[in-house]
């Protein structure tokens, strides 16, 4: 079963004249334990794609399925309750909360969906250290670096058992090493078995993906096929 | 590519036989070039008549002949460490020429074009990042190579994405009248042509 699955997904704004066509027909499955980045310039759909896959927008038309359950008709309890749980969110400015302790940001949605505040900082505690910023849990955020930051907000994102993680541009304030950093870590969240969606404009990081799907004006214009391993890389060639 | 300053900078450690330096060769550079050891003797010898090395000099080249960096060779290598390359005339890329075909044949989409070798471009990065997370994590000559492999092809689909941007807004037509452009320099006479 797909973590993620989209049908037909279509999202328009406004009226005619001024109707604008986000997304047009968008057909989009992620698994278990799969990374699947989505490209595209600026306009061509990709955050309408993840406010939509992250129940936070609804489609005009088409399906979109979250571990199995259809997120059309579902009651907004529900549906915050599936925000909370099932669904984990990495966005470029971080979005901690400033008056609150590494520890707390990272404990927060679990608290928030009633857990026992011991046992959800016993969790975002463990997040955190799995993201190797164990040592920075009682520093606020203004006393972390944008790495230190990025860190707690993925643990954020992937406390409890979240079974999906959706991620929209989550190494864009940072320089490139630590960039590549965050994607080694979403990686290994996946190959922990999370299914994560991530948006992106920049290739090296999407290159961190198992599937890249391109986008252009709202429809998918091409994905990538599963690449062979990268021995066939290091085949003996002529040196120029 | 660079093989003589590479062997004179082996050489520069101390004196190597010529099996033992295609084997620190291909170390030193992640294995991602491999050298015939018929090319290290070639080269050695050019390097041997230009006196940049010397040999033992038993006459024929073999596993017996060690080689040194001779003082030349040194001033050689360190010249060539110091000196930039000649980047002033751009390649005649071949993809580059195809985004320039693709926008005036008629009949054809230069964004499928585009898109085409964007998701090929993808795809090789994605082979190049795996690299990058399995062997290249302990081999720092390999990790460089990588990088810079990765480096390479990302600044290609950006200019893609650039071509792809700029043929769009071409074919939507000016929105409003182009400013009077300032004189630009002649730059495309003044490098060498290849």
């Amino acid at each position: 079963m797909s973590v993620l699955q989209l049908r037909g997904v279509s999202k328009t704004y406004g009226q005619e004249p001024a109707k604008v066509h986000a997304l047009g027909g968008v057909d989009l499955s992620v698994q278990a334990g799969e990374m699947v980045a989505v490209m595209g310039p600026s306009g061509s759909g990709k955050s309408t794609l993840l406010t939509i896959a992250g129940s936070l927008e609804e489609p005009t038309s088409g399906d979109v399925l979250v571990c199995g359950m259809a997120l059309a008709g579902m009651p907004r309890g529900r549906k915050a309750r599936l925000r909370r749980r099932v669904i984990g969110y990495v966005f470029q400015d971080f979005n901690l909360l400033p008056g609150l302790t590494a520890a707390e940001n990272a404990a927060l949605p679990l608290e928030l969906d009633g857990v026992a505040v011991p046992k959800a900082r016993a969790a975002g505690l463990a997040a955190l250290e799995a993201l190797g910023v164990a040592d920075r849990a009682g520093r606020f955020p203004d006393q972390l670096s944008g790495g230190e930051r990025q860190r707690v907000a993925i643990a954020r994102a992937v406390v409890g058992d979240r079974r999906l993680l959706l991620a929209d541009e989550p190494s864009g304030a940072l320089d490139s090493v630590n960039a590549d950093e965050v994607m080694r870590l979403l990686h290994e969240a996946c190959q922990r078995g999370v299914a994560a969606v991530v948006v992106t404009h920049d290739a090296q990081l999407a290159a961190w993906a198992d599937r890249v799907v391109f986008l252009r004006d709202g429809r998918v214009s091409g994905q990538t096929t599963r690449p062979p391993g990268p021995e066939s890389l290091l085949t003996p060639g002529e040196i120029r | 590519m660079s093989i003589p300053h590479f062997l004179l900078a082996l050489l520069a450690e101390g004196p190597k036989y010529g099996l033992q330096l295609r084997e620190e060769f291909e170390a030193g550079t992640g294995e991602v070039w491999p050298l015939n050891v018929g090319q290290v003797y070639k080269t050695l010898g050019r390097l041997e008549r230009d006196g940049l090395a010397e040999s033992d000099g038993t006459g024929q080249d073999g596993p017996q002949k060690r080689f040194r960096i001779t003082p030349r060779g040194e001033e050689a290598l360190a010249a060539w460490l110091r000196t930039t390359p000649d980047l002033t005339s751009p390649p005649r890329d071949e993809l580059v020429m195809k985004v320039l075909v693709a926008a005036r044949v008629p009949g054809t989409d230069a964004h499928e074009v585009i898109q085409a070798h964007r998701q090929y471009l993808v795809e090789l990065m994605q082979q190049w990042t795996r690299l990058k997370e399995g062997e290249a994590r302990d081999d720092l000559g390999l990790a460089l190579v990588v990088d810079a492999e990765l480096f390479r092809l990302d600044a290609v689909t950006r200019w893609l994405d650039a071509a792809d941007a700029r043929l769009k807004r071409a074919a939507a037509g000016p929105s409003r009248p182009a400013p009077v452009p300032a004189p630009v320099p002649q730059l495309r006479r003044l490098g060498a042509r290849r």
